[in-house]
């Protein structure tokens, strides 16, 4: 069939069946949004910003397991873009972003709102294309999503000339890809597996080690049922948090720089690590040569490349998570003895009594940890929590009890500030049906507060908690334990009016100092059905706790709380 | 650890930017070029490219591993039993003692290749190590440039 390269972009986004496009437009990729103009089949939501329209695809993406789409324009349309895409890179999320280009005889002449697309995201992207020839566009808008899904997930750009997306060529959409170059293997060596197998029935202090993997191989029923057959205790990092579920007696709870005592010190002692799905980021290992110094490790993942980067491996397994545990389980089911690990069981429960994770609560100075937990209490499982980054995303990942994947989504890799909204925005797109908040910080949120119009305007009533302590908290925090409590540029006192900058863009805001006030916000933000912020005045000088210091030994943490209640 | 040296060879489809991945990628990840080759595989829409590099055991594990990771990546070659070859060219002043000199080419699989009216060119084709070797060895005849190609290598 004959159409122009913008009408084969928007048939290719129908034909895998996305639903919904987020993204701005601008000259380069007109063509392309006059197509859009035209048809009914998916919705495009407009972000106020491009970096918010790939977070938002990025926030679909991870709350509905399919691929997230983001279209922008050239230049700096594609500029702002980057972090998304390094974000969504960083976390193996499968996105597909559309960016326009320059006509091809512009390329390389220094011509308006032109940029090296494929080179400057040549290393945070999965892979990327620069379209030369109309011919090869359905091929590679296919294969975009392909690699974006396939294998260990990932944003893919396409980047087309506006002369391309204007041209008329023969569109017949691939029904599948074949890339000789590109296959990713599934299924996990046999012979590998097996003795993986052995190893767990002969460990005597077997620890469950899980990652965002796990979440997107959807494999998290697989693991509850290999860690209930074995009742093999297991800690997850903040990628993997609800894998478990939070009332599961299984879960030691989140393992890293500010996981709780147990989870460190189960890493610490345990003799044999079964990572799925992890690559033991120096936030989860602290002190390489003090990390797990009595463990053999079994390691499945999907990318070979993160097996053996930072730690030897004795049973590397390179598969999808969930075929590979799904395979394990009839050969464990025969041999495990559930009873063997009891001690190892008694250990980590005592490890959890002697520091709980915890926090000093307090009647006159809301502390956030409450807010957390109150939100938990509140809304449980009927929530979608987003986070920005900083102290308010670690406090969300230690409180709130998430039961099951995909409920929480954070940029946990890059660490993006100004990641949570837009997610929320794309997380509600694919979400309808639950409330969706955004735990954040008075820092984070001010990146990309301008969201507040695409969610007034598409009517997502996302609840922005703002964790307000007048400082980058985090940064904050580093400067009173290694910097001698010199607060260089980190006091955020001066600050907008919340409640008026939501309304002002069509929101709603509340202004919190108590407890009870923060239940009644919360109450009227549910009833209110639209965005909104609440913005909850805490404890200034709270501490994220458990703490290892950067380099440090994982087993070696601050764990002290401060008494007082001085806001 | 110790580093090693290592010639790995990447067989890569050949398409636009893939020289420029590769060579981002050990840009980006810290990892050190000795010398890069690339030229089209003959009646193949592949092509080789010979990477020479060192670093210790994880290092260079981790560069096959993200090699490999690559999407126009076909296949990576960690040579171990290898025929290896590289060629340099070196210009001298007409005044240079040719015969001395072609001697010593001859002895690295070389030949005079060009001679004019000021200068001659030597070629030597051999071992990355013997090509070393020559160089030092017509270093007292005060060449006046010198071009090494970078290895070339084929598994045996």
């Amino acid at each position: 069939m004959k159409m122009s390269g913008a009408q084969m972009v928007c048939e290719a986004i129908i034909a895998e069946g996305v639903d919904t496009v987020f993204g701005y437009p601008g000259g380069a990729i007109m063509n392309v949004y006059d197509e859009i103009y035209k048809q009914n089949a998916f919705r495009h939501i407009l972000t106020r910003h491009e970096q918010a329209a790939v977070h938002a695809a990025d926030g679909y993406a991870r709350a509905t397991g399919r691929v997230g789409v983001a279209m922008v324009t050239s230049g700096p349309g594609f500029t702002n873009a980057v972090t998304g895409l390094a974000t969504a890179y960083m976390d193996s999320v499968p996105l597909v972003v559309i960016s326009g280009q320059v006509p091809l005889s512009l390329i390389g002449t220094d011509g308006f709102q032109e940029v090296d697309a494929v080179g400057i995201s040549r290393p945070c992207t999965k892979h990327n294309y620069l379209v030369h020839s109309i011919e090869d566009l359905p091929r590679i808008l296919k294969e975009a999503f392909y690699i974006a899904r396939s294998g260990r997930p990932g944003p893919v750009l396409v980047d087309i000339p506006k002369d391309i997306t204007g041209e008329i060529g023969e569109f017949v959409y691939p029904d599948h890809v074949d890339l000789p170059t590109y296959k990713p293997r599934y299924k996990g060596n046999d012979r590998q597996i097996k003795k993986a197998v052995e190893a767990i029935v002969n460990a005597k202090k077997p620890l469950l080690y899980l990652g965002g993997g796990v979440v997107l191989s959807n494999a998290h029923e697989s693991i509850r049922a290999l860690a209930e057959m074995g009742q093999i205790p297991a800690v997850e990092t903040l990628m993997a948090r609800g894998v478990m579920g939070a009332k599961n007696p299984l879960l030691i709870g989140m393992l890293g720089m500010h996981g709780s005592y147990a989870a460190n010190m189960a890493m610490s002692e345990t003799d044999l690590i079964i990572a799925l799905g992890a690559r033991f980021d120096d936030r989860v290992t602290g002190k390489l040569s003090e990390f797990a110094r009595y463990a053999d490790i079994i390691h499945v993942d999907i990318d070979p490349a993160n097996i053996g980067k930072l730690v030897d491996v004795d049973y590397p397994i390179v598969g999808d998570v969930k075929t590979v545990v799904d395979k394990m389980l009839p050969m464990l089911e025969k041999k495990v003895d559930p009873d063997r690990y009891q001690v190892w069981r008694d250990i980590l429960a005592r490890y959890d009594e002697l520091h709980p994770l915890t926090y000093n609560d307090c009647d006159e100075t809301i502390k956030p940890q409450w807010v957390i937990e109150r939100l938990g209490q509140l809304l449980g499982e009927k929530a979608v929590i987003t986070s920005d980054v900083g102290q308010h995303q670690m406090w969300a990942a230690q409180f709130y009890p998430f039961d099951r994947p995909r409920q929480w989504i954070n940029s946990g890799g890059l660490g993006t500030m100004g990641y949570g909204f837009p997610a929320a925005l794309g997380a509600q797109m694919g979400q309808p049906d639950k409330i969706v908040v955004n735990i954040t910080g008075d820092g984070s949120i001010l990146m990309n507060v301008q969201e507040l119009v695409t969610a007034a305007e598409n009517k997502l009533p996302v609840i922005n908690v703002i964790l307000n302590n007048h400082f980058l908290g985090m940064v904050r925090q580093w400067q009173t334990f290694f910097y001698d409590k010199r607060y260089s540029e980190t006091d955020l006192s001066f600050q907008p009016d919340w409640k008026l900058l939501a309304e002002a863009c069509g929101g709603a805001g509340f202004d919190v100092t108590t407890k009870e006030e923060f239940d009644a916000a919360m109450e009227a933000a549910i009833a209110g059905g639209k965005v909104t912020f609440v913005n909850v005045a805490v404890d200034r000088f709270e501490n994220v706790l458990p703490m290892v210091p950067a380099g440090g030994a994982l087993y070696n943490m601050l764990l002290e709380h401060k008494e007082q209640c001085d806001g | 650890m110790d580093k090693v040296r290592r010639v790995i060879s990447v067989i890569v489809a050949n398409e636009a930017q893939v020289l420029a991945r590769v060579s981002g990628l050990f840009a980006g990840r810290g990892y050190n070029i000795d010398s890069l080759t690339v030229a089209p595989i003959p009646g193949s829409n592949f092509s080789h490219m010979t990477i020479v590099t060192r670093g210790n055991r994880r290092v260079i594990e981790q560069i096959v591993k993200q090699l490999h990771k690559l999407i126009p990546t076909f296949k990576v070659i960690e040579h171990e039993e290898m025929v290896e070859k590289e060629m340099v060219l070196i210009k001298f002043s007409i005044e240079s003692p040719i015969a001395e000199i072609q001697a010593l080419c001859q002895a690295y699989n070389g030949n005079i290749v060009n001679a004019g009216p000021d200068m001659f060119i030597a070629m030597a084709a051999d071992e990355a190590g013997r090509i070393a070797h020559f160089i030092d060895a017509v270093e007292r005849y005060q060449p006046v440039e010198i071009v090494r190609s970078g290895v070339v290598a084929m598994e045996r």
